[in-house]
């Protein structure tokens, strides 16, 4: 039987190249071909193909000469918030379009310095502003997931187009960034794996900024063992940025397999929501007694300031967002709008180069660090996040890790989604509180919604301990034997 | 606490974006309804809360200060919409 090449883990890629049963140019082609045939999924804002292949050709004479490196000829997708030198980079935005980096971000430069491929820049949420990539100047990105309706459905987002580019077999693993969810909430929403690690683990160089003190790289995978992988090649010390760790990186790849028994998993009641859906709340219950079954113990936690993360998180993401974003000015690069007067010309180019939910959030985040209200909204905002975060340190003496469910609700139709921003807010209503206190939290696909849609599960660990996420993950994993979208649609066509 | 319009104005005009007359009346909305969901926070008690001690994540990583990087005009221009001689323009700010 022929392999399907698309149908590879990372894992499985890599091992298929050091054996030459398949090339990295067989391999990128494959993909290239992939993505040619699904623009319709709108997941790609710029497809670098040649490139692709001109490192593909490189990579093969280094495994020819077996000098492979740990992702040599690996085609990945990078999410268009991460710089690449000489190659457009637009965080979704029309202020940015057109924008060539002058240099190279940490991560995609860790990558290439692994060996990896690049297939192009994937479509987010503007300025990963979003959970549904419906805010991106470039159009939103379609799930390859259908529910029965055929309705279109979202990713979810910020990393949309990452999550729909590795479930449909646009590319074997993708770079994505969570602020607020937004890893965990699109691999959930689309059956793949995603680890938004600790705060430091990976280096934010490069890395268009959004709210710089819970901004963190991390992959989306087809599965643990490649989320292990990724995140090795990802995660380095670096100079560049204050806030990256020294800490010693663990080989992630070799603690996968090492189970969860007697390790304690607290289980919280401040998530068990009001409202929240009976396949979501028995997807948790199954991922208890999973995790029971292979042996680990259950403890029951409490997070009390659980409710307050959200709000929290919008008065100190918008604060942040808009300091940042306050570079944007049409002077030094990307677009600039006329203006008779300097004043003029930055109203008119920021005006027309930020789309609506951005200059919400720049607003409210104005007005919060605004004099007379920074001590009632910013400054309030800061303890309480403290409090998140040491509610956490409480769990952390009783427990390894947390299991809860990644999101409250499945993909939702795009045509489905609210015109109330507050509503929209709420996607992350189980994630936030991870970047708050700038914990490491995997999402794994455990199983379906009544409509036949992935859900996933996330498990949250103390800081710098993303090995307890990569052992538990992949235990759930196991346990649930979901079935990809890939998987699905080869047996459908049958 | 309610944003009236004038303060929409206020906000938009520190922030350098442009409001067209006929946005302020829906942005006035969002935001409110975005503090509406903010208030909340005023439930909680954090008179006791110290934000100094941050434990794990409060050390930041000295380096040596010295100039480490730099000499590249070019490529700091290149992505200018407007250059001369080596510098970006804008309107003429001073008569």
């Amino acid at each position: 039987m022929k392999t399907n090449l698309l149908h590879l883990t990372l894992a499985e890629a890599r091992d298929g190249l050091k054996k030459k049963i398949f090339s990295a140019v067989e391999l990128t082609e494959a993909y290239l071909k992939a993505m040619g045939e699904h623009r319709h999924l709108n997941a790609y804002i710029l497809e670098t193909p040649e490139l692709a292949l001109e490192q593909a050709l490189k990579s093969d004479k280094r495994l020819a000469k077996g000098e492979g490196r740990a992702l040599e000829g690996l085609p990945l997708a990078i999410k268009d918030l991460f710089c690449t030198e000489g190659i457009q980079t637009t965080a979704g935005s029309h202020i940015l379009e057109g924008f060539k980096p002058p240099y190279e971000s940490t991560i995609t430069q860790n990558l290439k310095n692994e060996g990896a491929v690049f297939l192009g820049k994937t479509n987010l949420d503007e300025f990963a502003m979003g959970s549904a990539n419906i805010t991106s100047y470039f159009g939103s990105v379609n799930s390859p997931w259908k529910r029965q309706d055929g309705k279109e459905l979202t990713p979810g987002g910020s990393s949309g187009g990452a999550a729909a580019a590795v479930s449909a077999g646009l590319a074997i693993a993708a770079t994505g960034s969570d602020t607020g969810g937004s890893i965990r909430q699109p691999a959930s929403f689309t059956g793949t794996v995603g680890i938004k690690p600790t705060y430091g683990r990976c280096s934010r160089w490069g890395m268009v900024a959004f709210a710089s003190s819970l901004d963190q790289a991390g992959p989306i995978t087809r599965d643990v063992r490649d989320a292990a992988i990724m995140l090795e090649a990802m995660a380095s010390y670096d100079p560049k940025d204050s806030t990256s760790s020294s800490r010693e990186i663990p080989c992630f790849e070799k603690v996968v397999g090492q189970g969860v028994k007697g390790l304690r998993v607290g289980i919280p009641k401040e998530y068990r929501l009001d409202g929240l859906r009976d396949d979501v709340l028995s997807l948790w219950e199954q991922g208890i007694k999973w995790l029971q079954e292979a042996g680990a113990e259950i403890v029951n936690i409490n997070l009390p300031h659980t409710k307050y993360s959200l709000p929290t998180y919008y008065v100190l993401a918008p604060a942040e967002a808009s300091a940042n974003l306050a570079r944007y000015d049409g002077v030094r690069y990307g677009l600039r709008v006329r203006g008779k007067t300097l004043d003029e010309l930055y109203e008119n180019t920021r005006s027309e180069g930020f789309g609506e939910e951005v200059q919400r959030r720049i607003l409210i985040g104005t007005y919060v660090l605004s004099a007379g209200y920074f001590d009632a909204y910013y400054v309030k905002a800061q303890k309480i996040r403290a409090l998140v975060t040491h509610d956490f340190e409480a769990a952390f003496q009783k427990v390894d890790m947390i299991l809860t469910p990644t999101t409250p609700t499945p993909a939702f139709a795009l045509d489905e989604r609210s015109t109330d921003p507050v509503v929209m807010y709420l996607n992350d209503v189980l994630t936030v509180s991870v970047n708050l206190a700038r914990l490491p939290a995997i999402s794994v696909p455990a199983g379906f919604s009544q409509e036949g849609l992935p859900l996933g599960l996330q498990l949250i660990g103390p800081a710098f301990d993303e090995n307890v996420l990569f052992r538990g993950g992949r235990v759930l994993e196991e346990a649930a034997n979901f079935q990809p979208w890939l998987h699905k649609k080869s047996s459908s066509s049958l | 606490m309610s944003l009236d319009q004038k303060t929409v104005k206020r906000i938009a005009t520190l922030a350098r974006i442009k409001l067209n007359p006929d946005r302020i009346e829906s942005l006035q909305h969002d935001l409110n309804r975005i503090l509406d969901f903010i208030e909340e926070l005023n439930e909680v008690d954090t008179s006791q809360v110290d934000l100094l001690g941050d434990g794990t994540f409060s050390t930041l990583s000295f380096r040596k200060d010295t100039v480490n990087d730099g000499g590249y005009v070019d490529k700091i221009l290149s992505n200018a919409p407007e250059v001369a001689c080596n510098m970006f323009v804008v309107p003429k700010v001073v008569e």
